[in-house]
């Protein structure tokens, strides 16, 4: 498992949906792990009857159908199935719409879609998702991507209720981005980045709040991060290996 | 899941193992190998993904390996291939002979007058390398390059064409700071005789990979054409090497460009760093819920509206 995840980490980000689909072929017994570890850009399904698109992950996923955050209701229709409390079920449809005024503002454009469910320790986990495509044929405001995505998955694992909750969130991004012209040909970057933060905070402030707060506190870090380091490396690495002019300029004493 | 899970056959687990090979980013293919050799748990299958696999990867990534004997280093391309692990050296006029799997050379031997080029082709060649190392030294701290005759080699004098290739390959390996990247770029020069006129047909390639808790790629490439006249070996070279020295140049610009616009333009085609309103989601306030049900009546409207409605209450 650990040579799997290994090589999750090395092939391009581009082709991690081949990746993870060889090594689930290659280690079926496996791939209970490997499906829960490793994330895949997200899906988005669209149905006629609350025409309003939402996201496919294993959150809301059971056999082979998902449930909408909007109807609650799954498609294809399945009996039998699970779903959130009706007590959950209003903090869900307030988090959905809440969580689209955020992506507005923040992503303008995308998909985003929020769930949430019970789980064993008397509190709940509460998933939100956002997919934007930023190409210009897609959401891209600028023209300036020939192809882009961002792929934003925040699972909070919220404690019982008291005074004051521990929530836990671990969030991942995934993104790729290419610009592509006559002068510059094709500029790529893709990649994937995943980090947690725990936080105690009252309960009288509201899980929405609480819940918001973290996630756009990390989003903000996380592409910041991958702005200014991880991108910023791969650009440390070219100079590297070919130092701008003005720095060969300089060097040259005699020749 | 079943217990009769199909298993995979040795041809499909193959493929598979070719693909991981092939497509190992620059730098990196040892530890994919390693990594893929536990997941196959298949040593056979291993070993003959990897015969075709590592000739493969070797070529495009124009690995460069040290030459025993103190010939200097040789370039492993597709252009200097005289056999299956037989990779000729110009600048030497040695044959190395290498073991792909372990990305070694493991001896060298002269090329024979057959393999090297005409004593008319090998003078324009031998120039235009001379003039190549210096910008080459200059400009690629870590590089190498060679100058191929891909066609005319036996060419006596003026009255035909020939070809030279010109490879030109740097990379960097950091595991310890889990970075590793690759610079290759590849010049197809076209000698026509008919029209004395050279053309060039370039093709960089510029690949980084930062994998410290996370997983980062850039992918760069570019085209470029360009042409001078034919004229002799030194005149040539001085020529050739200063249009892809100024070609090169600007493509480096180019990649800065692109990098500085990154921050401040390309990146907020995904996200913004703070919504037009220059502050921080207002979690809290109450207007958000009038902001609901705005929304859900102007569902139809499109974005500008909500963010236009948005400004005007949060000036």
């Amino acid at each position: 498992m650990e040579a799997a995840m290994g090589l999750m980490r090395r092939m391009p980000p581009r082709h991690s949906e081949t990746t993870l689909s060889a090594l689930l072929s290659l280690l079926p017994r496996h791939s209970s792990d490997l499906l829960s570890q490793v994330d895949l850009p997200l899906q988005v399904l669209s149905y006629v009857d609350s025409g309003k698109k939402f996201i496919l992950c294993e959150y809301n996923r059971d056999a082979d159908s998902y449930r909408s955050p909007w109807s609650n209701k799954y498609h294809p229709p399945l009996e039998d199935a699970p779903y959130p409390s009706s007590k959950l079920r209003q903090l869900e449809i307030e988090a959905n719409d809440i969580f689209t005024v955020y992506c507005e503002q923040y992503y303008e454009g995308g998909i985003s879609s929020v769930y949430m469910w019970e789980d064993d320790n008397e509190g709940f986990v509460a998933c939100f998702l956002v997919k934007k495509d930023g190409s210009k044929t897609g959401q891209g405001r600028r023209g300036y991507l020939e192809e882009g995505t961002w792929d934003a998955i925040h699972v909070i694992e919220v404690g019982p209720e008291e005074e004051i909750i521990r929530y836990c969130l671990t969030s991942t991004i995934m993104l790729s981005l290419t610009t592509d012209d006559v002068s510059s040909g094709t500029f790529s970057l893709s990649g994937s980045i995943r980090r947690q933060m725990n936080m105690n905070l009252p309960v009288a402030d509201g899980h929405l709040s609480n819940m918001g707060k973290m996630i756009e506190e990390m989003e903000g870090r996380l592409r910041n991060s991958l702005d200014q380091v991880y991108f910023g490396k791969t650009r440390e690495m070219v100079c590297t290996l070919r130092p701008p002019s003005e720095v060969v300029q300089m060097r040259l004493p005699s020749s | 899941m079943a217990e009769e899970e199909t298993e995979l056959s040795d041809e499909q687990k193959k493929g598979i193992a070719k693909w991981f090979i092939i497509n190992a980013p620059a730098g990196e293919i040892q530890y994919v190998a390693k990594d893929l050799k536990s997941v196959l748990k298949d040593d056979d299958v291993y070993n003959e993904a990897a015969a075709v696999a590592f000739p493969i990867y070797n070529k495009s990534h124009l690995i460069s390996l040290k030459m025993p004997g103190g010939y200097g280093d040789v370039l492993v391309t597709s252009y200097g291939e005289l056999q299956d692990n037989e990779y000729l050296d110009p600048k030497t006029a040695q044959v190395a002979i290498v073991d792909h799997v372990k990305q070694v050379c493991k001896g060298v031997r002269p090329a024979t007058d057959e393999e090297l080029p005409s004593p008319y082709i090998e003078e324009y060649r031998y120039a235009l390398e001379a003039e190549l190392l210096k910008y080459a030294a200059e400009a690629y701290p870590k590089g190498s390059c060679s100058v191929y005759c891909t066609n005319g080699k036996d060419v006596e004098g003026p009255g035909s064409d020939f070809e030279f290739v010109v490879v030109i390959s740097a990379a960097r390996n950091s595991p310890h700071n889990f970075c590793n990247g690759s610079w290759r770029t590849i010049w197809n020069i076209v000698f026509r005789d008919d029209i004395q006129i050279l053309e060039l047909k370039g093709k960089c390639q510029v690949g980084a990979h930062y994998f410290e808790e996370g997983n980062v790629q850039l992918d760069a490439k570019r085209d470029c054409r360009d042409s001078t006249m034919f004229q002799g070996p030194d005149e040539t070279a001085t020529a050739v090497v200063y249009l892809i020295r100024r070609h090169e140049n600007e493509y480096m610009a180019s990649l800065e460009g692109s990098y500085l616009d990154l921050s401040d333009n390309t990146f907020k085609e995904l996200r913004r760093k703070l919504p037009v309103t220059r502050t921080l989601f207002p979690w809290h306030n109450t207007m958000q819920f009038s902001l609901k049900r705005e929304i859900r009546k102007n569902s139809e409207s499109g974005s500008c509206a909500i963010s236009e409605r948005h400004k005007s209450q949060f000036p």
